[in-house]
This record gives C-alpha cells, structure tokens and sequence, in this order.
C-alpha cells in the first residue's frame, strides 16, 4: 500500500507536557483521513509538525516513501503539502485571483501577469464546480465561498496533500455538504486530505480512515466504514458518550423575556429584523434556528444592547430594559455567551484571571476601594478552572490569546455560568468544540433550565436544535416564520422553514 | 540562594528580561547608527565624539548629573503621557500640545496670582498646568468616542491651535516685550528644589524630578492595581470586548486621554516653573518635549518604570550631545546625531522579537500553552 504520508512515531516533547507521545499517522494516496481528538489532545501540534512549525522531538517523517526533515512551511509546500485554516488567511479587500496568487505572483518585466492568473484559477474552479469569480472581492463573497478561495490557493500551488483543519466550524448545513463534495471531488482526482475535525458525523459521511488521539497518545486508526459514531467517540473521549441529551418534562413558568415588535434596517437600509415578537419563559430553552445571516446576530445584538438602533421594545419580567445600558442588563441577569468569542467574549492580551471578571471587576469580591483583589481573583477563577474543566498551561496567569478555540469557550461558557443570571443568551455556544466538551454545555444549559431559569439558544446546528430546545422558533430573512415543538418536527421540516420555502404559525 | 541563581539565568526569558534586553539592544543599535554618522561627518573624531556622547553626563560629575535630570523630568512626563494612552489603546500624538497650554497656564499663574502665599503658589500653578493639559487631552478624547475622530489627526491639528493660543496669550497677558516672550514667574511660583540643589549643585536642577517620580508611580499604581486601569486597559485592548462587558468604552476613551493631556500639562509647569530663566518665546515652534516622550514611551515600551528609564536615558545622550560642541562638529550634526540615536533606540518594540527568538530558542521547543 502506498502512503504519501508517514509520521511515524512521533514524540513532541514541552516543558512539563508530551504533547504527542509515540503517534503514527499514515496517509494513502486518495484518501480522506480524518484526525480525531478532544482539544489539546495534540492534533494542532502533529500539524504543526508536519508542516515544519515545530520539530518533532523523536519520530520520522516520510513523504512519498522517503524519509524527510520539514524545516519549516516553505519546506512544506515544496513537498506540496497545503492548509486550509480554521480561520482563513484572507485579505478582505482583494479580488479573489489577487488572494490566491498573492506569495505566488506570475510577473512580466515587474508587472503581474494577471490574466494567466485567472485563466488558471477560472479553469480549476470549473474543473472542481466551484462556481466562484475570480475578480470578486473576498469581503463580498459568502464564508463558504471565501472557503473556496482557500482550497484554490492550495490547488493553485499544486498541492497533493491537503490538510482541511475545522472546516465546517464556520458553515451553514449546505456548505457544507457543498464542502463534503467537494473534498470527495479532490480524492477522486488523486488529492489525499486530512481532516481535521470533532464532528463524529461528517467523518462518517466523508472520511475513509481515523486515527483517533486522546491526551497526546495514539489510540488508534479504523476503518470508519467498519466503525459506528458511538465507538469513534469512546476512543476519542476515553468513555461512552451521550449524543441525547437527557432532560426531563419542562415546568414552564412565568415569562422571563419578552421581546416586542423589534424592527431593524441596517446602514445600507436593508431591513435586518422585521417585527420580532416573542417571550422566553422560566424552565424553557427556546432556540432560535436558522441560516447563519438572517437576523439572528442582529436580534441578539438589540436584546443584549450591543447595537441600539432598532424600534421595539424588550423587557426582563415586567420590567422594561429596550434601552438600558449594558451593564445594567448584565446585572438584571441576563448571561451572554456571544457568537464572536475573540470579538467580544474575551480580552485575547488579558491573562484567564483578568478575564474571568469581564462583567464583575468591579464587585466588591474583586476589589477594595478601587483596587483589584488578586487573591480574590485568582481564587475565583481557579475555582472556575476546576469547576468547569478548562485545560490550561499557567492556570489564572495564562493568556487568553494562547489558550485552544475549545478552552476559551470553556472560559467564557464559565464566567456567564458562575454569575448566574436569570435568562442566559447562548449564541452558538458549542461551535468549534468537541464532543465531549458540547455534552458538557449542553447539560449545563438544561441544568439552568431545571433551575427554573429562562434560556435562549442561538443555533445552526440542527441537531444541537432538535434535542436541546424545548420550544423552537425559525428565522427566515429577519422574521421568524415558524414556532414549533422539537416533537413535532423533523429535520427535513425545519430545513424547509429555514430556507423560507414554508412558513408556520408564530 | 539557588532561587536567585534561576531568577539571574531565567531572567532573559521573563517578561520583564525581555522588555530590557530589547530596550537596550535597541539602544545599541542607535549609538552604533550615531557612530557611523559621525565617522562620515567627522571620521578623525569619531571615536572621541562617540566617547564623549556616552560619557557626557558624566563629564562635569553631579552638576552635569543635574542637567540629565533636569533635561530628563519633563520627558518622563511626557513619555508616560504618550505610554499611558497607548496602553488603553490611543495614540497621544498631541502631548506637545497638551504640554504648550499647560505651560502657558502655569506661567499665568505664576506671575499673576502673587496673592497666593509661599508654597500655595507653586502648587496651584502645577495644579492649572495639569488642568490645562486635560482639557486640550479631553477635546480629541471626545472627538474621538462620541465622532469617532481619529485621535492622531485631533491631536496635530490641535498641536498647532494650542502654539497658536498660546503665544497669543502671552502677548495678551505675561508679555515681556523687551526680550519678546514671556515674563519670569514668581520665586514662589517656581517648583521648589526639595534639596535636590545640593545634592547636584551647579545645575539647574528642579523639584521637576520629584514629581515625576511620583507620576510613575501613580500612573503603574493606576494600571497595574486599580479597577480603573483595569477597565481603561480592557477598552485599550479590545474596545468589543469591552463593551460586551458593559464598560462604557466612550467615556473610557474619554478619561484615558484627560489624563494623558493631565500628564503633559504638568510636563509644562515642569519646564517653565523654573528661575533658571526658561520662558515661552513667541516664535511658532512646537515644543520638542511633547515629541521626545513618543521616542521615550517607545523605548520604555510604554510601562511606567519603562519610560523612567528611558527618560532619563534620553536626558543623558541629550547632555552628552552638548558637549560634543568640544569637538569640530556642526551644531545642526549634533542634532541630527543626538536624534538618530534617540529615534533608533525608540525601535525596541521591534528588537522584542528578535530577543525572543535568540534567548527562546530552548524556550521555544517547549511551545505554548495549548
């Protein structure tokens, strides 16, 4: 059998941690084989190692059959290994042809060759169907296109080997299997592809092979045809894992949120929200579902006073807080997880401390006359580390910036947990995470919910939707169009109400 | 014992090791780029001017010593100025300014209100210095919450308006017209020496210093320890972030810059309340002090012990430069030395890299926190 990548026994050595310990991953010609494993169960640094960023402390490398030593990226790409990045290298105000030659640019006598540039492109998206334009600028086009442009750029370099690491963490359910295609596409034409990934689903509809790491160690690789999603995710975790989650009967109580006839338009004066009407009540998770960008961000960003500039009105009970301040809402008790966790869930230069009392720092726990209380702090969010299960370096003193996507979801999911608050906004709270940590929050969120508190879930996941809600409301375009019951419904009626092909009773 | 020993050879790792060897590799890099001015400009002295430079504030023992300091107060001031709202996330490009007006006010009342007895008068000129200065700071604070200005165009334009006003002013109110500039303020109005005259005898030396001392330390206290710094700080670092949070991050950006302006004010009263004659001529210059304190908040990479040192750095080379007056070089090449030196050694933010990567290299392979 031949395999186009051999990392063989490879043992990563950090002060005081084995990052990998003694791991093979072998890779043949054409396949798609997905890499598996919690967060910080050292699949970034196998990565990394592959493509030169680290050296390995023991192990060998082979590419092609031959034994090699991947000084660093330049190494790889020579070996034609590409990456598509869980956050894409973009600039947003260039053409997509631009982005893609961009550290590869053709030139004539100095100046670009610009046309054979995009003869190339223009021919390998037609060869992949990847209907996309080249003189497009990226800030224009849609995530799942801009997705596109990085698989082109590898395409462009004429890399063999791909490398697709958390691809579906920022796309909707029919990117994705747009993405699923597309990648099985590439195999068919001889590409190999590793996946890197925590969704047990798309492995077992993509993947031919799995090689499963947990804690650094190597657990193993199966054939994903022989294995079910049940076994992969015990490997993965180290014990059975519950995909229901277990809830009993809702006791739905008094009204926590109402929210009345929110209106939006946007700077542009494209109506974002159109007559938003709806309650949250003690004991319910409510989600809203829906295509990422119809409004849900927007209707958010009005109920948690992030955006001001809507007519409507939002009360907390009985009390009406449309245009309080933020810090008041915080303190009336609402929680917030929010969709953009570099953006506003954390200060990424603020130490874990620092940023575990965002909203509280100035509660008499944390401070003394204006003066920070560190040992309060550090107390505080050790607790929170053990509570919560958040894997760290340097405890309170570790960098947010430095810590995994999985572990500063952990952070903040704790600091709006911890304070307690009556009516937790929860916006995609489990993207980007694995298994093991999804069950954990979603738990959490029915744990809040049997405390007779109110919860409102922001999802694109229609599983997450389907077995964590207990009511579901559907956003189409800016208006909901559908309230229903998770019992009622199945998966193929909520895809219909949120493409806007069905409407229901609100 | 052994504990000190790891401190001593962990300390080019640490974060504070760190800042100081690219502080002064930095420094290193901009004296080598002075000499090789010097060896085109002047080759035969060029080992004896570099000699000179480096020693200079030395040359003539505590009086010279003294003239460091003097020269070195109102930079701190200015350099904490600029590192402090850098450090919440502006960039104060208008501490010339701020200090112009607070000068202007601290001169006014240094020679107009003699009715304030004894030490009350000093005290309430540095006081509307310091006022002065934060409200030409809160002018392009505001601007910039509420209008969403950019602070760096609001502090230029304002640079000039402030030169401007303020030699009018001085035409207006404390004109000495026979020498064309300002009128010598009060004895009592001048910053008293607090015996730091006897310890540098010879030199112009002022309280100036002492107060910028206690700006350090008020200015570390307030970032390193207080909920204030904390939220100043959060807003600096990620203005979302903080509003998510519920900080109000206008008003933050507000505070921020009056207290930027509040420092360069006092830098101001620092320089002119002084009876070393030093006055506010009516030329249209902008003062070079409020533009030495981006260079010193640079090196000092923007923390207050930071730009202590480089303050007082910047004092020395500027010393050093006087007395290169000695040798066959041109004025102007003094300046243009002196100020190589001083804006090369301001790159320090960029030698932290590489610092990182030579004394990392063991630290390196043993990776982050993930």
């Amino acid at each position: 059998m031949e395999y186009v990548i051999e990392m063989l026994n490879i043992t990563k050595d950090f002060p005081g941690i084995r990052a990998n310990d003694n791991v093979t991953l072998q890779l043949k010609k054409g396949e798609i084989h997905a890499l598996l494993g919690e967060n910080g169960a050292g699949k970034s640094t196998l990565m990394s190692i592959l493509f030169g960023l680290y050296q390995p402390t023991s192990g060998t490398i082979k590419v092609r059959g031959e034994e090699v030593v991947v000084r660093n990226p330049n190494d790889a790409n020579e070996m034609q290994i590409g990456m598509v990045h869980q956050h894409f290298k973009l600039v947003h105000n260039f053409t997509v042809a631009e982005n893609i030659i961009l550290g590869k640019e053709d030139t004539n006598r100095g100046f670009l060759n610009m046309d054979d540039a995009i003869k190339k492109i223009t021919a390998l998206s037609e060869r992949y169907n990847f209907n996309i334009d080249a003189n497009a600028l990226i800030s224009d086009i849609s995530v799942g296109m801009q997705q596109r442009v990085e698989i082109l750029k590898m395409l462009y370099r004429d890399a063999e080997i791909m490398i697709f690491d958390e691809p579906t963490a920022v796309l909707t359910p029919q990117e994705i299997s747009e993405l699923m295609k597309i990648m099985k596409h590439l195999t068919e034409e001889g590409k190999s592809i590793i996946l890197i990934t925590h969704k047990l689903k798309e492995i077992k509809a993509v993947s031919n092979r799995c090689s499963v790491l947990r804690k650094g160690k190597y657990i193993g690789t199966v054939d994903v045809g022989k294995t079910s999603i049940e076994q992969m995710a015990e490997m993965m975790v180290g014990r059975k894992v519950l995909f229901e989650v277990e809830k009993g009967a809702s006791k739905i109580g008094e009204s926590i949120l109402s929210v009345k006839n929110l209106n939006m338009t946007n700077k542009v004066g494209k109506e974002v929200l159109r007559d938003v009407s709806f309650e949250v009540k003690a004991g319910e998770i409510l989600c809203i579902a829906g295509i990422e960008g119809n409004g849900q961000t927007q209707l958010i960003e009005a109920i948690t006073g992030l955006n001001s500039h809507f007519s409507g009105n939002v009360f907390i009970r009985e009390d009406e807080i449309t245009h309080k301040s933020i810090r008041n809402k915080t303190l009336t008790g609402i929680g917030h997880i929010p969709e953009d966790r570099h953006k506003h869930g954390l200060v990424l230069d603020y130490n874990l401390g620092e940023n575990m009392i965002l909203q509280s720092y100035f509660d008499n726990e944390f401070q003394n006359y204006g003066f920070l209380d560190f040992e309060a702090i550090s107390k505080h969010t050790n607790d929170l580390i053990e509570r919560f299960d958040i894997r760290i370096g340097r405890g309170e003193r570790t960098s947010a910036r430095s810590m995994s996507g999985g572990n500063q979801q952990k952070a903040i999911v704790a600091r709006e947990f911890d304070r307690n608050p009556d009516l937790m906004i929860a916006v995609q709270p489990t993207r980007g995470l694995d298994v093991g940590a999804i069950e954990y929050i979603h738990k959490q969120l029915v744990r809040l919910r049997d405390e007779n508190k109110a919860v409102l879930l922001v999802s694109l996941e229609l599983d997450e939707v389907l077995s964590v809600s207990d009511r579901i409301l559907v956003m189409y375009e800016g208006e909901l169009v559908a309230n229903v019951y998770p019992k009622d419904v199945t998966e193929n009626d909520l895809g219909l109400y949120m493409s806007g092909s069905k409407r229901g009773a609100v | 014992m052994n504990k000190l020993f790891k401190k001593i050879i962990g300390f080019p790792q640490s974060e504070s090791g760190e800042s100081f060897l690219s502080s002064f590799s930095a420094i290193l890099f901009g004296v080598a780029f002075g000499f090789i001015l010097m060896l085109i400009f002047n080759p035969s002295e060029a080992f004896e001017g570099i000699g000179i430079i480096l020693t200079g504030g030395f040359e003539a023992g505590r009086s010279s010593l003294g003239t460091v300091l003097v020269n070195s107060a109102p930079i701190i001031i200015t350099g904490l100025s600029v590192g402090f709202a850098f450090k919440t996330g502006l960039f104060n490009i208008g501490a010339t300014g701020q200090l112009t007006v607070g000068a202007f006010a601290a001169i006014f009342v240094g020679v107009n209100w003699t009715f304030l007895p004894g030490n009350l008068h000093w005290i309430v000129a540095v006081l509307a210095a310091i006022l002065a200065g934060a409200i030409w700071g809160i002018i392009p604070g505001l601007l910039k919450a509420f209008l969403n200005v950019h602070e760096v165009v609001a502090t230029i334009m304002l640079n000039y308006i402030a030169m401007y006003l303020v030699v009018l002013g001085v035409k207006e109110t404390v004109f000495n017209s026979l020498r064309s500039e300002s009128l010598s303020v009060h004895p009592n109005a001048a910053i008293p020496t607090f015996g730091l005259d006897k310890i540098f005898p010879d030199s112009s030396i002022t309280g100036g210093l002492i107060l910028a001392f206690i700006a350090v330390i008020i200015i570390y206290i307030i970032l390193k320890k207080t909920t204030f710094g904390y939220q100043l700080k959060a807003v600096g670092f990620n203005r979302y972030a903080a509003q998510y949070a519920g900080i109000n991050e206008k008003m933050n950006i507000v505070y921020s810059m009056a207290i930027a302006g509040a420092l360069s004010g006092l830098a101001g009263a620092v320089v002119f309340l002084t009876q070393s004659g030093i006055h506010i001529t009516t030329t249209y210059i902008l003062l070079p002090q409020g533009f030495d304190g981006i260079a010193v908040a640079l090196l000092g990479l923007s923390t207050p012990i930071g730009v202590l040192f480089a303050g007082i750095f910047f004092g020395y080379i500027k010393v050093g430069g006087f007395f290169l007056q000695r040798l066959a070089f041109e004025k102007e090449i003094i300046s243009v030395i002196i100020a190589s030196i001083i804006y090369f050694s301001a790159l320090s933010a960029i030698f932290k890299k590489y610092v990182r990567k030579v004394f990392a290299t063991k630290k390196n392979s043993d990776g982050g926190d993930e």
